[in-house]
């Protein structure tokens, strides 16, 4: 039953989206390759393209999310679909109604994706699942698992700065263990052949086993820097600070922020990200978010060109690896 | 009736029997094994050349669901899927609802087998009062109404205070203590092994040290208190190594293995594949190999199905959602099976470890074929191979991780207290 490649149809081609494990290098590029088409569209005055007029696109979160939500509603209305918001939290889920059941009567409404945001890891594997033939599933972050196309957006940004992928040494820094956004630029970068991936953190926020994804393990955050082309830092929710995870902000900050100073340690022209929000003075210091190397606003406006490119070739409505769309 | 079962191979532990030996049968007992006793004549006469004759099978774990989830499953239902494997004996545990801390309960739950007729139920009493760890239950009068042992399930006892009363008290009834080796603090929200697939998918891990700690704690109560202790499905190496230390040390101390995990690993969980969903959760290779090698050598003594049948929507839901378990009954002789295929063990061995030894553990004189005994009878084909299939399964539950699968290994009659329970193609 899980032999096959859910995320891919009979031709190789993409279905749905849900994980980059699992997905070829050459897919990644593709996707890429057509964000920098759709990177064009968006620039324009007129900034739609037919792509998937008459489509229906649900947005279906069950957990609430104000970036992430609003990227996806404005890619699938410059590519002309109708789109559907539902904000599930409040209204079947707290009906006993299951997801199986919601799933059921938004198919039997003729909607031709969902785009899925959903507290459990594995739920949009679990949709696309169950799902018609017809319908197109997009995982917008399930759980601790993955967030693909925040990745995605992530690898755009990062290929526009620096160019090639190669001869980069990335480092992700903070909350391995509970990130879908870490799990999925590790294997976005292992996929797309960065030198090196490294994780920092305290050993609480190291997921086991985590070299297995082929990454290596930092607990000092300049050693991890040296030498790094890319930084991300990753969120740190407020409840972790409670509880033995973490002994309080001002360590962790202290320990794991990234200020300017500690940021010398990487090369001189590293970049900083971040998926946002930010936590200033937790993940990092104000002028460092706001300083020279950071790309941070950039991330949020290359989220629309790659959800778009996500969409249209999961819908099937771009031929694979060429921008002619544009 | 007098039943002459002729031309199969008898494989029998208790007694030190493997040869080509007739079986016969009268009054609901083994009237002898080989010659025919004098004057004997059998009403039936049944070819068992090319079979396997042993014990019926003893399952030292099977959730029934009755009472209270007899929307997954009856014990009429799962009595009829445990003949068709074979098994002839089960023992449930006693978290049913009500709790099985009452006598009541434990004389409902034998009863409901009994009019059932296929099988012998006996039930483990609750080691506390509605298993909340807190107050001791009635164990002198569990053990009257026919418990076989006391538990806590799946419920974690967290006092350790209580933990050892516990133990004590059952020792003053001469009661087994059967252990769910889990630290619940450590277990936290986990549902799978915490390692490479827990940190792949993104699911909380439940760390070794879980299983670990919660062995230490009770191995050092049970050395305390003296009391006879088994260990329920041990799922990492370093769990079975601390135990095999024990029982070299002397303790009064035994284990058994589930059939699955003696060949599913974290691997198997594929992309949140939920039927791989089970508690304890499947871990390493490393474990899995582990586990066969203390099976083979004895400190496993019985290999268990824990079968839980579950309603097909208790699997459709994201992964941790999901209810942990699957429906083992129908696959535990195949999967055990596959342990001489695969050159861990002997068949002798295999087939002491599902009859003569967990009827040893819960002290019943059943897993025997010597004369005089219950007529408890299983006779397989060790060749023919088969599939799978939830159209031909017996049990309410479909939720197994091996539908689909080639097993080895076929049971065609099943006898219990003389009668014929199960004949293949007779249904």
């Amino acid at each position: 039953m899980m032999s096959r490649n859910l995320q891919l149809d009979e031709q190789g081609r993409l279905r749905h989206f849900l994980s980059i494990e699992g997905l070829k290098r050459a897919l990644l590029v593709d996707i890429l390759d057509l964000a920098e088409s759709f990177a064009g569209v968006t620039e324009q005055t007129v900034k739609k393209v037919p792509l998937l007029r008459g489509k229906t696109i649900v947005n279906l979160f069950f957990e609430s999310s104000t970036r992430t939500r609003t990227t996806f509603e404005l890619a699938a209305k410059r590519l002309s679909a109708d789109v559907l918001n539902l904000n599930i939290t409040v209204s079947a889920a707290t009906k006993g109604e299951t997801l199986l059941d919601t799933l059921r009567n938004l198919e039997a409404m003729h909607c031709d994706m969902f785009v899925v945001r959903h507290a459990d890891s594995g739920a949009a594997h679990f949709i696309a699942e169950h799902v018609a033939p017809h319908v197109h599933v997009i995982n917008a972050g399930d759980g601790r698992h993955a967030h693909p196309t925040q990745a995605m957006l992530d690898m755009f940004t990062i290929r526009r700065v620096k160019g090639e992928f190669a001869p980069l040494t990335v480092a992700i820094v903070g909350d391995i263990l509970h990130s879908r956004v870490a799990r999925s630029q590790i294997h976005a970068l292992t996929t797309l052949g960065v030198n090196e991936v490294r994780v920092i953190g305290p050993k609480t926020l190291i997921p086991a086993e985590v070299e297995t994804l082929g990454v290596h393990v930092f607990h000092d955050l300049r050693a991890g820097l040296q030498g790094a082309d890319v930084v991300i830092a990753l969120r740190l929710q407020n409840e972790r600070m409670q509880g033995a995870l973490l002994p309080s902000e001002h360590e962790y900050f202290q320990l794991y922020g990234l200020t300017e100073d500690k940021l010398a340690a990487a090369k001189p022209d590293a970049i900083v990200m971040h998926p946002g929000p930010i936590n200033r003075g937790v993940e990092m210091a104000s002028d460092v978010a706001d300083g020279p190397r950071s790309v941070i606003l950039q991330q949020v406006t290359h989220g629309i060109a790659v959800r778009m490119a996500v969409m249209a070739m999961a819908m099937g409505t771009v031929p694979l690896g060429e921008g002619k769309a544009a | 009736m007098r039943l002459r079962l002729f031309g199969g191979r008898v494989v029998d532990p208790a007694n030190g029997i493997d040869a080509p030996l007739d079986l016969w049968i009268a009054g609901g007992h083994i009237a002898a094994v080989g010659a025919a006793p004098d004057g004997f004549q059998a009403e039936r006469e049944i070819d068992v050349s090319g079979h396997i004759v042993c014990p019926g099978l003893v399952d030292l774990r099977a959730h029934l669901r009755e009472p209270g989830a007899e929307h997954k499953a009856t014990i009429a239902s799962e009595t009829a899927a445990a003949v068709s494997g074979g098994i002839t004996t089960l023992c449930c545990p006693p978290d049913t609802d009500p709790v099985v801390d009452t006598p009541a309960v434990a004389t409902l739950i034998q009863r409901r087998a009994q009019k059932a007729g296929l099988a012998r139920v006996r039930p483990l009493g609750a080691l506390t009062q509605g298993l909340k760890g807190t107050h001791l239950s009635e164990m002198g009068a569990l053990k009257a109404a026919g418990c076989v042992g006391v538990s806590n399930a799946r419920q974690p006892l967290s006092n350790t205070l209580v933990m050892r009363r516990a133990m004590e008290y059952a020792a003053t009834h001469d009661l087994t203590v059967f252990l769910h080796a889990e630290d619940p603090s450590l277990r936290n929200n986990g549902c799978v092994h915490e390692g490479q697939v827990s940190t792949r998918l993104g699911l909380p891990g439940i760390p070794e040290a879980a299983e670990t700690v919660a062995v230490a704690r009770d191995l050092a109560l049970i050395r305390q208190t003296g009391v006879r202790a088994h260990f329920c499905q041990l799922s990492t190496a370093e769990a079975v190594r601390m135990v095999a230390r024990a029982q070299y040390d002397g303790l009064p101390v035994t284990a058994d293995v589930s059939a699955h995990h003696l060949h599913l690993t974290e691997i198997d969980l594929g992309f949140f594949d939920s039927q791989c969903h089970v508690q304890p959760p499947l871990r390493t290779e490393r474990d899995r190999d582990a586990l066969r090698a203390a099976l083979a050598k004895g400190t496993l003594s019985a290999i268990c199905s824990d079968h839980q049948p579950h309603e097909s929507d208790a699997k459709l839901r994201p992964f941790a959602e999901t209810a942990a378990g699957l429906s083992g009954l129908e696959t535990l002789l195949p999967l055990s099976l596959r342990m001489v295929e695969e050159g861990v063990m002997p068949l002798r061995e295999v087939i002491a470890r599902l009859s003569q030894q967990p009827a040893r553990l819960l002290g019943l004189k059943a897993g025997t074929l010597g004369a005089g005994a219950a007529a408890d009878v299983c006779v397989f084909d060790p060749e023919a191979y088969w599939e799978l299939d939830k159209r031909t399964l017996i049990s309410r539950g479909h939720n197994t991780p091996f539908m689909g699968w080639q097993l080895k290994g076929r049971v065609n009659w099943t006898l219990f207290k003389g009668k014929i329970v199960f004949e293949r193609g007779a249904r």
